[in-house]
């Protein structure tokens, strides 16, 4: 790869990067907090691609003063280009995930294969006295686990994850925990029961209105405790914003 | 990073054919549908922008097809960790790369001389505690060694510090607290054993390595016209080829978590030994960002402190991305010999911290 064509591959990685730092593309792969790292490593890309260009030209134009003749024979490459390491064409490939594909935020596929991550935590937050209460799927099962659904009896519940189907066909509502990137993310998983409606397709993602239920269950994969909510009615909603929990980052 | 040949003297050299010191790259594990475009063959360097724009063309018109290859949930699960890998480490190794040019064209020789301990044997530990300033993780500390060997740095101690680096700066040493909040031990012990396993690599590295091994990264790519083309010119050098390695690493990682089994760590977990050992190899495998792999090793709730401890002292060491960088930094004989001593000692050094403070 010849330094114009490097100096392409700089500026379409910063390019990609930036775009998916300012969209909220990013939230597929990374945490929130990367943002700022994004969007400035994208810029020094784009910088370091038009230096690239810049000195390239500059130092064509300074050749081709001092030495006519030999330009001459041939556009070849000019005098003391390196040739870099095909390694490098690697770098064409992420561009491409990234851009053409965008691939989409890890499922229920990864969901099923990894043990829920739940874990006991500090302390519990305070909950509104009165009225339906609105918990992610993490706040929702350390409290059915480690509080033993103290605060969670006779209440209604809104519960927002995606569904993802065992081996029994058995449906759970699952959000995928993130400490850095997707490479880390980590399912809490909750089994439902009740008036499950008829169709469940994996990943589509759900409202569930429903209540607690004093029963638990075993993760196939890992053993750990999963409880479950008795669902009273479930409506499809869009992807969230960020589809992963990053609660455990703060 | 590193050169991976002498520079080339002068205009008469730029028609030698390519040297393949790279070898022959792995194939893409689980390759997509996407021809891996590592494959060129190109008579001429010149022509490289033509098939880069080439096969841009042609992916953008075939990406119907390809999406639809691409539509299994094995394959969607692995695009998106190796995109999440390498999202989440460039911006590192832009960072890490920034430093190391900043090194190598702006900080003349000599203040490295002033600074570190003229006896090897002291400037190991030096440059091991050195390790605590650069906020990162292990991208970013691959091309700041390398600057520093090439700017006359002894390299026992620019490997202690390659080696200490990722594991014992603040950062990572918050995230390990936040991870462990019942095991505050476990941030004592990270420390000791990263800072313990770095040194040793570096007497060892004095005592026994050779100067052939260690592909000495010294070329006349840092001179430029002027400063600010020396500058620009390494930043674009080592973003392309420590880049393209790092490539390789998210391609590896991300096949690991796409396709094998987790319930076999169920059974790794039974006997104690089989358990540090599984942890290690798991590190080196799962090559996770030394800012993240606290919550992971957090969530390993079957296995003992012990072995946690050795999936987070062998992590920032020694991973499959990190050797894919170290073997384009270094060379390949350097990493082959540097890697797997790393690998034991990083073991060791784990369950000797573990028996005395855990």
């Amino acid at each position: 790869m010849n330094r114009q064509a490097q100096a392409a591959v700089l500026f379409l990685t910063g390019a990609a990067l930036l775009h998916a730092g300012v969209t909220d593309l990013y939230l597929r792969y990374v945490k929130a907090g990367l943002q700022p790292l994004l969007l400035a490593s994208g810029a020094v890309l784009i910088v370091a691609a038009l230096a690239t260009v810049w000195y390239e030209w500059r130092g064509r134009r300074h050749r081709t003063d001092s030495h006519d003749a030999e330009d001459a024979h041939g556009d070849h490459d000019h005098g003391h280009t390196h040739r870099e390491p095909r390694i490098s064409w690697l770098l064409v490939l992420p561009l491409l995930a990234l851009i053409l594909v965008a691939p989409p935020a890890l499922g229920s596929y990864s969901a099923m294969r990894t043990g829920t991550a739940l874990q006991q935590p500090y302390g519990y937050g305070k909950l509104p006295a009165t009225g339906p209460l609105d918990l992610n799927v993490v706040d929702y099962a350390t409290r059915a686990v480690y509080d033993h659904g103290r605060n969670l009896k006779g209440r209604e519940i809104k519960v927002t994850g995606f569904v993802a189907l065992d081996r029994s066909g058995a449906p759970y509502l699952v959000r995928m925990a993130l400490n850095c990137c997707a490479a880390d993310a980590q399912p809490v998983k909750i089994a439902l029961t009740g008036t499950i409606p008829p169709v469940l397709q994996p990943d589509k993602w759900l409202e569930i209105t429903g209540s607690y239920i004093p029963r638990q269950t075993r993760d196939p994969v890992n053993g750990g405790p999963v409880p479950y909510l008795k669902v009273a009615s479930a409506t499809p909603v869009a992807t969230p914003k960020d589809p992963y929990d990053e609660s455990w980052n703060t | 990073m590193a050169i991976t040949r002498p520079a080339p003297t002068g205009p008469d050299t730029a028609h030698e054919p390519p040297r393949d010191t790279e070898g022959p790259e792995p194939a893409a594990p689980s390759a997509p549908a996407v021809e891996a475009p590592s494959a060129p063959e190109k008579p001429s360097e010149s022509r490289s922008p033509l098939i880069l724009t080439m096969l841009l063309l042609t992916l953008v018109l075939l990406q119907g097809p390809l999406r639809g290859a691409l539509d299994a949930p094995v394959m969607q699960s692995w695009m998106t960790v190796f995109v999440a890998v390498l999202v989440q480490a460039l911006p590192f190794l832009v960072l890490g790369v920034l430093l190391s040019a900043a090194i190598a064209v702006f900080v003349p020789p000599a203040f490295f001389a002033r600074a570190l301990p003229g006896r090897p044997a002291l400037a190991v530990p030096v440059a091991g505690m050195a390790g605590a300033l650069l906020p990162g993780c292990e991208c970013a500390s691959v091309p700041v060694a390398g600057a520093l060997v090439r700017r006359g740095v002894t390299p026992a101690a620019a490997l202690a510090f390659l080696l200490s680096a990722p594991a014992i700066n603040p950062i990572v040493l918050t995230a390990t607290a936040v991870a462990f909040p019942r095991n505050p031990e476990m941030v004592v012990g990270r420390f000791v054993a990263s800072l313990l396993v770095s040194c040793v690599m570096g007497w060892l590295w004095q005592r026994l390595g050779r100067t052939d091994w260690l592909r000495t990264p010294r070329r006349s790519h840092y001179e430029g016209p002027s400063k600010g083309a020396a500058f620009w010119n390494s930043v674009r050098h080592d973003v392309m080829h420590a880049g393209g390695f790092l490539v390789l690493g998210a391609m590896a990682a991300a096949t690991l978590k796409a396709v094998a089994p987790a319930s076999w760590l169920r059974t790794a977990a039974e006997n104690p030994l089989v358990a540090i050992l599984a942890l290690a190899v798991l590190a080196v495998l799962l090559s996770i960002c030394s800012e993240a792999d606290a919550f992971v090793a957090a969530s390993l709730t079957q296995f003992s402190l012990t072995a946690k401890l050795a999936f987070l002292v062998v992590g920032p060491m020694i991973d499959l991305k990190l050797f894919a960088m170290q073997a384009g930094t270094f060379g390949r004989g350097f990493a082959l010999r540097f890697a797997p001593a790393t690998f034991v000692l990083a073991i060791l050094g784990a369950v000797l911290t573990g028996a005395v403070l855990l």
